[in-house]
């Protein structure tokens, strides 16, 4: 039996490899613009509006329209060809919108086709910022309570509980640090999808982490002789080609998504997909692996109790 | 027992073709309308809803506009979320929806041709106030702005700020009427009981004074005051028919009890939206097709019975949606299409444990009724708690007033749920069908289950 449980600090290594940049990249966004993302209007407030004209207009003859109605603070970009814009300003009210779009008339000789247009004040912003907040908690409060609820009748049900929120808890970080860096690469903005795509990563990553641990739980009921860290390992095995079967369907659809779906989702989709792929990882080599870690009573590393971990080799093998 | 099982299956094939009639984008006769979902009326019965972002429209927010340290009462918002209803009714927009949230109202004009012109239309008539001009108007006209005691105006013609008596919302009736003798049109107006009490002290107290009946801050007429009013009055003026009707529509129409604010725009142009129902349409065909074709390649007989389970699913899901009504939005597709996954996680999970179950020596029957048995908890826990997930998205988008989080809670909340159903019941129904009359056959074919 091929043992995945004896090389778990690797695992713990491979993942801190990957968060803590990520982090890093958070933090460096932190001090750079103040948040360890981009917001979009949904949480600051402001104006999204894409135009699509019969012909080419420069982004430079945009801005510079803007500040002649007295708005300094346009930002122009074209979107899928050389005709479309998005223009990002602060809030514009229903009335000022309409002069706007009677003055570019006016500028650019034609009424372009509004492709779509949002304005958010700030107080809305705030109130979103909040309540995304209060929903991330909840999640994980719900499903902690959940997973303790599902497992009352193993010993250390809390462990269970607890591992399995770390596990998701690497998940969000490395869809986050993944998101933090497609807004330095390519400008992405985190917006009230991106929070459904990282609650779901949270459902979706307690899934997988609740398959495994519950063939444990049916292993330790089964197979009392046997060690934990065996049963864990034996468990993991019997239900890794349910894990790659699983997650290989699962990116067959989202690749279909990102590929062939509409543009607006595919920040979206994609956040989903990182969050998916670490949640696979995670729920083999990072919450039963610290199930069993928990279990020896050993240091994440093994950088402490080195001496017990030797003990609770003995009374593992025993 | 294997009676029973057929039984089920009849019922079963019965309720896939009745979904998969339900889910066809045609028209279904009335009786079947009235039959099948009783609970929707007209010709919107039965169909696709589809949100703003597939087909294009405009979802705006409204937000009582009060100085600080006033917050409006929910019988103001709720009054004031009827007056605006009013006025969408009047726009004539299909589909259109007004619901008022915990502090703010939210409009819904989907597939609305003007966005910016409908917008108009429901702030454009305001806060009506009955203010006293004294006994000199001092030149004031209609058409001209004044400051009140409720508020000031932009562009007022005088710095002079005007007492409010009261405000529109304590009109109860407004009528256009014709002097039996001259022809000349007037408005004819009943007040509330509270409305009486304080005009008819103001009226009496102030005979001969002008009185100017204000909107938005903007006089739109302001006659004397002849006579005490208390329960119903009248105003007479220099108007024509159109002029009285329409001062008549924005005394009725125009009462909003608390002036209003658009704090949240969400337009989304048409071809916009047609674009979306294209790439979701192909995106999704082709994402299943792959997974249908997967699980075929990978478990063999299971896997093909597992492919009818998961068209039956998508049948079902979209039935689904045409019944309870669904509004569809795109990250509600990306839902359902998510969920075909957790339906086909079901079926993975079921079949590993069978072939496990096949390969430690049991016999057919015995191993595939295992392993529907072994794997059900990991099903249900595992869908538990995507089913949470999906609950806690449900409040959050409902917090928000955002239908992209909600559209997507929702699909996500019903696949799960239809995914135990097609996943679990039904490939067992099939697969015990299979194994009751293929049983010997299939015996020494168990390449055929992938072992």
């Amino acid at each position: 039996m091929y043992d995945i449980i004896k090389h778990r600090r690797w695992y713990y290594i491979f993942s801190t490899v990957i968060i803590v940049p990520g982090i890093l990249i958070m933090l460096y966004s932190m001090f750079t613009i103040g948040t360890p993302f981009r917001l979009s209007i949904d949480f600051t407030g402001g104006t999204m509006w894409e135009l699509r004209f019969s012909q080419p207009i420069a982004p430079g003859d945009m801005v510079e329209f803007f500040h002649s109605q007295g708005i300094s603070d346009a930002n122009v970009h074209t979107i899928g060809d050389e005709n479309t814009l998005v223009i990002r300003t602060k809030q514009i009210g229903p009335d000022e919108k309409l002069n706007l779009m009677a003055a570019m008339e006016k500028q650019f000789g034609e009424k372009p086709e509004e492709l779509q247009f949002r304005a958010v004040g700030p107080t809305v912003g705030k109130e979103v910022t909040r309540t995304a907040f209060i929903a991330v908690i909840m999640a994980s409060l719900v499903i902690l309570g959940f997973i303790i609820w599902a497992f009352r009748q193993v010993d250390h049900p809390v462990r269970y509980g607890v591992s399995a929120i770390i596990a998701m808890i690497h998940d969000v970080l490395v869809a986050s640090a993944f998101f933090s860096l497609m807004g330095f690469i390519a400008g992405w903005e985190v917006d009230a999808l991106f929070l459904t795509a990282l609650l779901t990563v949270i459902g979706f990553s307690v899934q997988d982490t609740i398959v495994v641990f519950d063939r444990i739980r049916e292993n330790s009921r089964r197979r009392k002789g046997e060690s934990f860290e065996v049963i864990a390992n034996r468990s993991l095995l019997e239900t890794m080609q349910r894990s790659i079967a699983t997650q290989i369907n699962a990116m067959f659809v989202m690749i279909a998504l990102l590929l062939f779906g509409g543009v607006t989702i595919r920040q979206f989709i994609a956040t989903m997909f990182i969050g998916m792929l670490s949640g696979t990882y995670s729920s083999i080599f990072i919450a039963t692996p610290l199930l069993v870690s928990w279990h020896n009573h050993e240091g994440l590393f093994g950088w402490f109790h080195r001496g017990k971990k030797k003990q609770a080799k003995k009374t593992a093998t025993a | 027992m294997q009676s029973r099982n057929n039984l089920i299956l009849i019922i079963l094939i019965i309720l896939v073709a009745l979904a998969t009639y339900i889910a066809l984008p045609i028209d279904h006769p009335d009786w079947f309308k009235k039959l099948v979902a009783p609970h929707q009326e007209g010709p919107q019965a039965l169909t696709l809803r589809l949100g703003l972002d597939l087909q294009g429209g405009t979802q705006i927010q409204l937000q009582p506009d009060l100085p600080e340290g006033q917050t409006a009462t929910d019988e103001q918002l709720e009054l004031a979320r009827a007056i605006i209803e009013r006025r969408v009714n009047g726009l004539g927009v299909s589909e259109s929806l007004v619901q008022a949230g915990k502090d703010r109202i939210i409009v819904a004009l989907p597939g609305v041709d003007d966005p910016d012109a409908a917008i108009e239309t429901l702030r454009g008539t305001g806060q009506l106030e009955f203010v006293d001009l004294g006994s000199n108007p001092e030149g004031l006209t209609a058409g001209m702005k004044i400051n009140t005691t409720n508020g000031p105006a932009e562009g007022a013609a005088s710095d002079k700020v005007y007492p409010t008596i009261m405000t529109g919302d304590k009109l109860k009736n407004v009528d256009v009427r014709r002097d039996p003798n001259t022809q000349k049109p007037y408005i004819a107006f009943e007040l509330t009981k509270e409305g009486s009490k304080i005009f008819g002290k103001y009226s009496g107290d102030n005979i001969g004074n002008y009185l100017a009946i204000v909107m938005d801050k903007t006089i739109l007429s302001a006659p004397v005051i002849r006579a005490k009013i208390t329960d119903a009055g009248i105003i007479e003026g220099d108007f024509t028919v159109d002029e009285a009707q329409n001062l008549a529509i924005q005394m009725k129409y125009g009462a909003l009890p608390v002036p209003l604010d658009v704090v949240d725009v969400r337009t989304v142009g048409p071809s916009l939206g047609e674009d979306s129902v294209r790439r979701s349409l192909l995106a999704g065909t082709i994402g299943i097709i792959v997974v249908l074709l997967f699980m075929l390649a990978f478990y063999r007989l299971p896997g093909f019975l597992a492919d009818l389970a998961l068209l039956s699913f998508v049948s079902f899901n979209i039935s689904l949606y045409k019944i309870i009504p669904v509004v569809l939005t795109l990250p509600g597709i990306a839902g359902l299409l998510l969920t075909t996954g957790t339906a086909v996680d079901a079926n993975i999970l079921i079949f590993e444990r069978m072939r496990e179950e096949l390969r430690a020596g049991r016999s057919l029957p015995s191993a595939i009724e295992a392993g529907f048995s072994r794997a059900w908890t990991s099903i249900l826990d595992s869908n538990l708690s995507t089913i949470l997930t999906g609950l806690i998205l449900l409040y959050f988008g409902s917090n928000f007033g955002a239908s992209v989080v909600q559209g997507f809670a929702i699909t996500l909340i019903i696949g799960v749920l239809v995914s135990m159903f097609t996943a679990v019941f039904a490939t067992r129904t099939f697969m015990r069908f299979i194994i009751q009359y293929f049983a010997d056959s299939l015996k020494n074919k168990l390449s055929w289950f992938s072992v």
